[in-house]
C-alpha cells in the first residue's frame, strides 16, 4: 500500500505547486475584483518563457524569464480590461487565444517547423535535511523542489498580507466595491494593476515551473486548460489563501490519480483520468453553488 | 433673476473655498463657474433641483474630480486636489447620498480603509470607539456593516471622516434615509457639530432644513451660484424663486413643486377630502392580498400576513422607510415576486413602474417602438408587424406628449422626464384597471416631477384605475394618494388622516413605529 | 516577409481551387460555429464551447454514418445525410445543455462550464479513435472512411466545396430574420440588453429564453461537426478542428454579431486559414499564427468598440448626474 501511496501523494504535490501557483496569483487578481480568464494564455507564455530562458541562462534564469512572459500578459490584459475598459471575460479569452497561438508560432519559429521536443535543463528535487526523513510526511511534503517550498512560504505570507496590511486591506476593498473604495481615498486603478500584475507573474511561474520541474520539456499547447483549473481552484477554495492552496492540493490529486490508477493496474481507458481534472471542475463548481463568498465586484461581470 | 453678492468673507475665517469652478462632461456643462464661501464654525447648505450641481460642486471640493477651471481654497490657503486623498489629508471628510460603505466588512475595516502600513484591528477599534465617544455618535467597531441599519451605517460614515481628523463635513442628502425623527436627531447633531467649532456642508433639496439649521445658504441652479448669503438674510419665498428660476414676473410656480419640495410653507395640497370618497368603493377590489407574506431569499421577513384591497379610482399611498416593506408589497401587488404564503387577487396584467427605469423599465439602447413591444415582449407570437407598432409607438408619444423626435430614436436620447412619461403611458396602455408606480420622480428634475405627480392625479378611464403609490418623500405621497397605508416591519396598516390636513405626526409616527409599544427600538435594529 | 504574404494570398485567393476547394471550405464550419457563438453573446451566454460541441457533433455524425452504413448499404443518401445533420446537431445541443444545466441549476459560469467540456470532448473523441469508432486494422487512431451515400455532395464539379457552406448560409439567413422578424428573436435580444427590463417590463422567461439560445447555440456547432465529417475528412480524427470553436469567437465578434456580417467574417477567416496552410507549406511560416491574429482581431475589436461604449456612457453618466 504504501509503495503506491507514497509516489501518488509525492506526484499530488508535484503537479499540485504550479497550480497553486497560478490559482494564488488568481486569488489576489480576483480580490481586486477582475477575474483574469486568459489565465491560461499567461500559462502558456511562462512555459515558453521559462524554456527559452532556461536555455538561455540555466533554470534560475528559466523562472524569472516565465515569470517576465507572465507579467507582460498580464500588462496587455489590464491595458485592455482597466484602460480601455474592455469586457474581461472577451479579453480573457482573447488574451488565451493569444497565447497559444504566439507560443506556438515562436516555438515553431525557433525550435523548427515540426517543433521537436527539446529537453531543457531543470531543476531536481531537494531532500530537507532532518525533515524529510520523516516517515510519509518526509517524502512527500519535504523532497520537492525549491519552487514547492517557496510556496510553503508564500502562503503563510500572502495570507499575513491580505489579512494585516493595509495595502491587502484595500485590495479586498476594491473586490468588494471600488466606488467605495475609491471614496476612501484608494487609488483603484493602481492597486488593480498591480493585483492583475502580480497575477501574472504567478501564472508565468506556474508556467516555468511546469516545464522546467515538472515535465522537462515543451510542447505546443502544454498548459491543458491549467488556468481554467486555477480558477475552478479559486472558487473551490473561497477566495481564500490558505483555502486555495488546499485546493490546489486536491487537483494536484486528480492529475496524480492517473499515475496511481495505471500503476494499480486498472483496465479503463486512459481518456478517463485525461478528463477527470475537468470532470472534477464541473462538479466541484457545481456542488460548490453558494458563491456569497465572491467578491461583489466580480459579480459585475456576470449576467 | 438677481444674483446675490457673496458677502465678503476674511480669509482667517473660511474654511472652504470654491470660486469659478467650472466642471464639463463631455459637451454637458454641469458647473459653470459656480461658487461659494464656507465660513469657519457654521452649517453652510447647499440648495438646488436635481442636475443643478450641488453634488457636482462638492465632488470638486472633494478631490473626486479635477475642475475644468476655478479655485479651491482650504483654510485660506490656495489648494489643487488630485484625488480624495488629498481632500481628506486637509481634513475634508464626505458622506455621500449613497453610503460608500463595504458590506461584507466590519465597521473597524471600513473605517481603516485608506491607511498605509500595517493593520492592526485592535487599535483602530480602540481609537473608533474613543471618537464615538467625544462626539456622541454611537458605533460598535466590530459589527459587520451589512448587519447595521441605515442610520447606523450612516453614524460610521461620519466617524469614519472623524477619525481622520476632519474638521470639514460635506452630507450629502443626507436625512433622505432617514425617518422624520432621525432626521431631526442628525440635524440637532450637525449643529452643535458646527457649534463646537466644526464645520459642516448640507447638501440637500429642503428647504426646510436649510431654513431650520443652515447659518448661510448657498443656491445652485443649472451649474450656478444664484444665491448665496447669510439666513438671515434670506427669505423662503426668496429661495424658491432662486431654486426654481420661476420668478414673479415669469409664472405661477406649479402647485406640486411647491408641495414636493417646500414641505413647511405648503402643505395643504393635502388628501382632499372630496378625493377620499372613493367614486367606486362599492365596486369588488381590483387589487386584493389576503395574509398575504414575504421572505426573501436570505430569509429575512419582509412582510408578514398582510390584508389590503384597492378599489377602481382608489390611489392608494404606501409609506414606509427603506427595507420595512414597500418594495415586495408593491413588486406582489404588480406581479412581479411570488408571495411565500397567502393569497393574491389581481387582473391578468398589471401595470409596473419601477424605481430604476433605466435598468427595469426600458432598455437605453432599443429604440422607442421597441421599448414599446418589450411590454407585450412575455406574450407575443410569431412575427412582428413592426411598422404598425410603430404607429402604435407614433400615437403613445402624441398622447401622453412625450418629446421624442420619432418611434426609431434610441431611448437614451430622451430626457428622464420624458422616459418617466413613456414608461407610464406604456404600462396604462397595456394595462387599463390597475397600475403600480413606485418612486417615479426619482431622479428627475421638479418640472419633470411636477407633471409626473399631476399626471398620477389625474389618469383617466372608465373604470378608472387602481393606483399604488410608494414614494419616499412622505410630501409626494400625500399629494397624490387618496388614501394612506404604511409599512412597518413588514405589517401594513391603514393610517388615518388627522383632523388638521397640515399634521404630519401620523404618518411620521406611523413610519417610525412610534405609534406601536416597543418600535422604536425595532426601527433602529432592522 | 513578401513572399510569405504571397503564399497567404494565393493559398486564399490565387485560383479557382484556392476560392472554392480552400477558402470555402474552411469558412463552411465557420458560419454556422461563428453564428452559433453570436447568437449566444446575443443574448448574454458566453457560450466559449463551440470547439467541444463542434466535436461531439463530429463524433455523433460518424457514428450514425458508420452504422447506418452497417446496415446494408441500403440507406439512401436522402436519409443518411438529414440523419447525420439531426444527429450532429443534438449531440452539439446536448453538449451546450450540459453548461446551460449547471449555470441554471448551480450557477457555474458558463463561460468556465464549456470550456471543461470543450477538453472533455477532446478527451472523448481522443477515446472514440481508439476504441469504439477505431479503423478496423486498429492501427492508426482515427475512424474508418464513412460510407458512400454519407458522404456529402460537392457543389461545384471538380472542387470539394460542399452541402455544409450552404446549410451555413441559410442558417444565416433564417437567423437574420427571426432576430429582427420575429417575437423570440425580440425576446433573444431584450434577454441579450437588459435581463432586468426584459424580466420585469416585459414578462419574459429570461432562463427559457436563455436556454432555448444556448441549445440552438450548441447545435449550431454540432451541425458544423457533422458537416465537417461527412463534407470534408469523411472520417474521424483527433486532430479534426484546428481550433474551429475558438476562431467563431473572433468571427462572431468581427461580425459584431451580426449575422448577416457573419458570412463576410467567417469567408475572411477561412482564407486566413486556408492562406495560412498555404504560408506553411510555401514559405515556412507556422500556420499557429492564425492564432494570434485570431486574438488580434478580438483585441482590436474590443478596443475599437469600447470607445464608443465609453462615449454612451458618459452620456449617460451626465444624464444621471445630480
Amino acid at each position: 500500500m504504501e509503495a503506491l501511496l507514497i509516489p501518488f501523494l509525492d506526484a499530488t504535490i508535484r503537479t499540485a505547486t504550479p497550480l497553486a501557483y497560478a490559482a494564488l496569483g488568481e486569488v489576489v487578481t480576483e480580490r481586486s475584483g477582475v477575474i483574469n480568464i486568459g489565465l491560461e494564455g499567461i500559462i502558456i507564455a511562462g512555459c515558453l518563457g521559462g524554456l527559452i530562458a532556461a536555455g538561455a541562462g540555466g533554470p534560475t534564469v528559466g523562472f524569472l524569464g516565465g515569470a517576465l512572459a507572465g507579467l507582460l500578459m498580464a500588462a496587455l490584459f489590464a491595458l485592455f480590461v482597466l484602460r480601455l475598459k474592455a469586457d474581461a471575460i472577451i479579453t480573457g479569452t482573447a488574451l488565451t487565444l493569444l497565447g497559444l497561438g504566439v507560443t506556438g508560432t515562436l516555438y515553431r519559429g525557433v525550435f523548427g517547423l515540426e517543433g521537436a521536443a527539446l529537453g531543457t535543463p531543470s531543476i531536481a528535487p531537494v531532500a530537507l535535511p532532518g525533515l524529510s526523513s520523516l516517515p510519509l510526511v518526509g517524502p512527500v511534503f519535504f523532497t520537492q523542489t525549491v519552487m514547492t517550498y517557496l510556496l510553503y512560504l508564500l502562503v503563510p505570507l500572502l495570507a499575513w498580507w491580505l489579512a494585516r496590511t493595509h495595502t491587502g486591506l484595500a485590495l479586498r476593498a476594491i473586490g468588494e466595491s471600488r466606488t467605495a473604495a475609491h471614496a476612501a481615498g484608494i487609488a483603484v486603478d493602481r492597486i488593480r494593476w498591480g493585483a492583475i500584475l502580480f497575477g501574472g507573474v504567478m501564472g508565468g511561474l506556474c508556467g516555468a515551473t511546469l516545464v522546467l520541474a515538472q515535465v522537462g520539456t515543451f510542447t505546443e499547447g502544454m498548459s491543458a486548460g491549467r488556468g481554467f483549473i486555477a480558477i475552478a481552484i479559486v472558487v473551490l477554495g473561497r477566495w481564500r489563501v490558505v483555502g486555495t492552496a488546499l485546493a490546489a492540493l486536491l487537483f494536484g490529486g486528480a492529475f496524480a490519480l492517473q499515475y496511481l490508477l495505471q500503476a494499480a493496474g486498472w483496465a479503463l481507458p486512459y481518456q478517463l483520468f485525461l478528463a477527470l481534472p475537468y470532470l472534477l471542475t464541473l462538479v466541484l463548481l457545481a456542488a460548490l453553488r453558494g458563491r456569497a463568498e465572491a467578491p461583489a465586484e466580480l459579480a459585475s461581470h456576470e449576467g | 433673476m438677481s444674483t446675490e453678492p457673496v458677502v465678503a468673507t476674511p480669509r482667517d475665517q473660511e474654511a472652504l473655498a470654491l470660486e469659478g469652478i467650472t466642471v464639463r462632461f463631455g459637451s454637458v456643462t454641469a458647473l459653470d463657474g459656480a461658487h461659494c464661501t464656507i465660513r469657519r464654525g457654521t452649517v453652510h447648505a447647499i440648495l438646488g433641483e436635481n442636475g443643478a450641481g450641488k453634488s457636482t460642486l462638492m465632488r470638486a471640493a472633494f478631490g473626486w474630480l479635477t475642475p475644468d477651471a476655478g479655485t479651491l481654497r482650504v483654510h485660506g490657503a490656495p489648494v489643487r486636489f488630485q484625488s480624495s486623498a488629498d481632500a481628506i489629508a486637509q481634513g475634508i471628510g464626505m458622506v455621500h447620498q449613497h453610503f460608500m460603505l463595504i458590506s461584507a466588512m466590519t465597521v473597524t475595516e471600513n473605517i481603516a480603509l485608506g491607511g498605509q502600513g500595517r493593520f492592526d484591528a485592535s487599535t483602530t477599534a480602540a481609537r473608533i470607539a474613543e471618537v464615538a465617544t467625544k462626539t456622541g455618535l454611537p458605533v460598535d467597531p466590530t459589527a459587520r456593516v451589512r448587519d447595521l441599519a441605515v442610520s447606523a451605517q450612516q453614524r460610521v460614515e461620519i466617524v469614519k471622516a472623524l477619525v481622520r481628523e476632519a474638521q470639514i463635513l460635506i452630507l450629502d442628502e443626507p436625512t433622505a434615509v432617514l425617518t422624520p425623527d432621525q432626521a431631526t436627531e442628525l440635524l440637532r447633531w450637525v449643529r452643535s457639530f458646527a457649534d463646537a467649532g466644526g464645520t459642516v456642508v448640507l447638501i440637500t433639496h429642503k428647504l426646510r432644513e436649510a431654513f431650520t439649521v443652515a447659518d448661510d445658504i448657498t443656491v445652485l441652479r443649472q451649474g450656478r451660484t444664484v444665491v448665496s448669503a447669510a439666513r438671515l438674510a434670506l427669505s423662503e419665498s426668496h429661495v424658491i424663486e432662486a431654486l426654481t428660476g420661476t420668478g414673479t414676473g415669469t409664472g405661477a410656480t406649479p402647485a406640486s413643486v411647491e408641495a414636493s419640495t417646500v414641505g413647511p410653507t405648503i402643505r395643504s395640497a393635502r388628501i382632499s377630502s372630496e378625493r377620499r370618497m372613493v367614486d367606486h368603493i362599492a365596486d369588488a377590489p381590483v387589487l386584493r392580498l389576503d395574509g398575504v407574506s414575504y421572505v426573501d431569499a436570505r430569509g429575512v421577513t419582509r412582510l408578514r400576513a398582510v390584508d389590503l384591497a384597492v378599489h377602481p379610482g382608489e390611489i392608494l399611498g404606501v409609506i414606509g422607510v427603506e427595507g420595512s416593506g414597500p418594495r415586495e408589497l408593491l413588486r406582489i401587488l404588480a406581479g412581479r415576486l411570488a408571495p411565500t404564503s397567502g393569497r393574491v387577487t389581481r387582473p391578468d396584467v398589471v401595470g409596473f413602474v419601477p424605481e430604476d427605469r433605466l435598468h427595469d423599465a426600458v432598455i437605453p439602447t432599443f429604440s422607442l417602438t421597441e421599448n414599446l413591444v418589450l411590454a407585450e415582449g412575455g406574450h407575443a407570437r410569431g412575427w412582428m408587424d413592426w411598422s404598425r407598432w410603430r404607429g402604435v409607438t407614433r400615437d403613445l408619444l402624441a398622447t401622453a406628449d412625450v418629446r421624442a423626435v420619432g418611434p426609431d430614436i434610441p431611448m437614451a436620447t430622451l430626457s428622464g422626464g420624458n422616459q418617466q412619461r413613456f414608461v407610464i403611458a406604456r404600462e396604462r396602455r397595456r394595462a387599463t384597471a390597475a397600475l403600480i408606480v413606485e418612486n417615479p420622480t426619482r431622479g428627475l428634475d421638479l418640472n419633470a416631477s411636477a407633471r409626473i405627480l399631476a399626471d398620477l392625479r389625474t389618469l383617466g378611464g372608465h373604470p378608472r384605475p387602481a393606483v399604488v403609490f410608494h414614494s419616499t418623500d412622505l410630501d409626494e405621497v400625500l399629494s397624490v394618494a387618496t388614501r394612506v397605508v404604511v409599512c412597518f416591519d413588514g405589517h401594513v396598516a391603514e393610517v388615518q388622516p388627522p383632523l388638521d390636513p397640515n399634521d404630519r405626526t401620523p404618518y411620521t409616527r406611523a413610519m417610525t413605529g412610534s405609534d406601536r409599544p416597543g418600535g422604536e427600538i425595532a426601527a433602529e435594529r432592522r | 516577409m513578401t513572399e510569405a504574404l504571397l503564399a497567404l494570398w494565393d493559398g486564399a485567393f490565387g485560383s479557382s481551387y484556392a476560392i472554392w476547394s480552400a477558402t470555402l471550405v474552411r469558412s463552411a464550419p465557420l458560419l454556422l460555429l461563428g453564428l452559433g457563438v453570436a447568437l449566444a453573446f446575443r443574448a448574454g451566454v458566453l457560450n466559449i464551447g463551440a470547439e467541444g460541441q463542434f466535436l461531439m457533433g463530429a463524433i455523433s455524425a460518424t457514428a450514425i454514418a458508420q452504422s447506418m452504413g452497417s446496415m446494408g448499404g441500403a440507406v439512401p443518401r436522402i436519409v443518411v445525410i438529414p440523419m447525420m445533420a439531426l444527429v450532429g446537431a443534438l449531440a452539439g445541443a446536448s453538449w451546450a445543455g450540459i453548461a446551460a444545466w449547471v449555470r441554471q441549476r448551480f450557477g457555474v459560469l458558463e463561460v468556465i462550464s464549456t470550456i471543461m467540456l470543450n477538453f472533455i470532448a477532446l478527451a472523448s473523441i481522443s477515446w472514440m479513435v481508439r476504441g469504439p469508432l477505431q479503423e478496423p486494422t486498429r492501427i492508426y487512431p482515427q475512424s474508418a472512411e464513412i460510407p458512400g451515400p454519407a458522404q456529402w455532395p460537392f457543389l461545384i464539379p471538380g472542387q470539394r466545396l460542399h452541402l455544409g457552406f450552404v446549410i451555413g448560409l441559410l442558417a444565416c439567413g433564417i437567423a437574420w430574420v427571426v432576430l429582427t422578424r420575429t417575437a423570440i428573436g425580440f425576446r433573444i435580444r431584450a434577454v441579450g440588453a437588459s435581463r432586468s427590463a426584459a424580466t420585469s417590463a416585459g414578462g419574459i422567461a429570461v432562463a427559457g429564453t436563455v436556454l432555448r439560445v444556448f441549445l440552438v447555440s450548441g447545435a449550431c456547432a454540432g451541425l458544423a461537426g457533422a458537416a465537417e465529417v461527412g463534407g470534408v475528412t469523411w472520417a474521424l480524427y483527433e486532430g479534426i478542428s484546428p481550433g474551429y470553436g475558438y476562431t467563431a469567437i473572433a468571427v462572431a465578434l468581427l461580425a459584431r454579431l451580426h449575422p448577416g456580417w457573419i458570412i463576410v467574417s467567417a469567408i475572411f477567416f477561412g482564407a486566413l486559414e486556408a492562406g495560412a496552410s498555404a504560408m506553411q507549406r510555401d514559405a515556412g511560416i507556422p500556420s499557429v499564427v492564425v492564432q494570434v491574429i485570431v486574438a488580434l482581431v478580438i483585441l482590436g475589436v474590443l478596443a475599437g468598440s469600447q470607445r464608443r461604449v465609453i462615449a454612451g456612457a458618459a452620456t449617460l453618466g451626465a444624464e444621471a448626474r445630480r
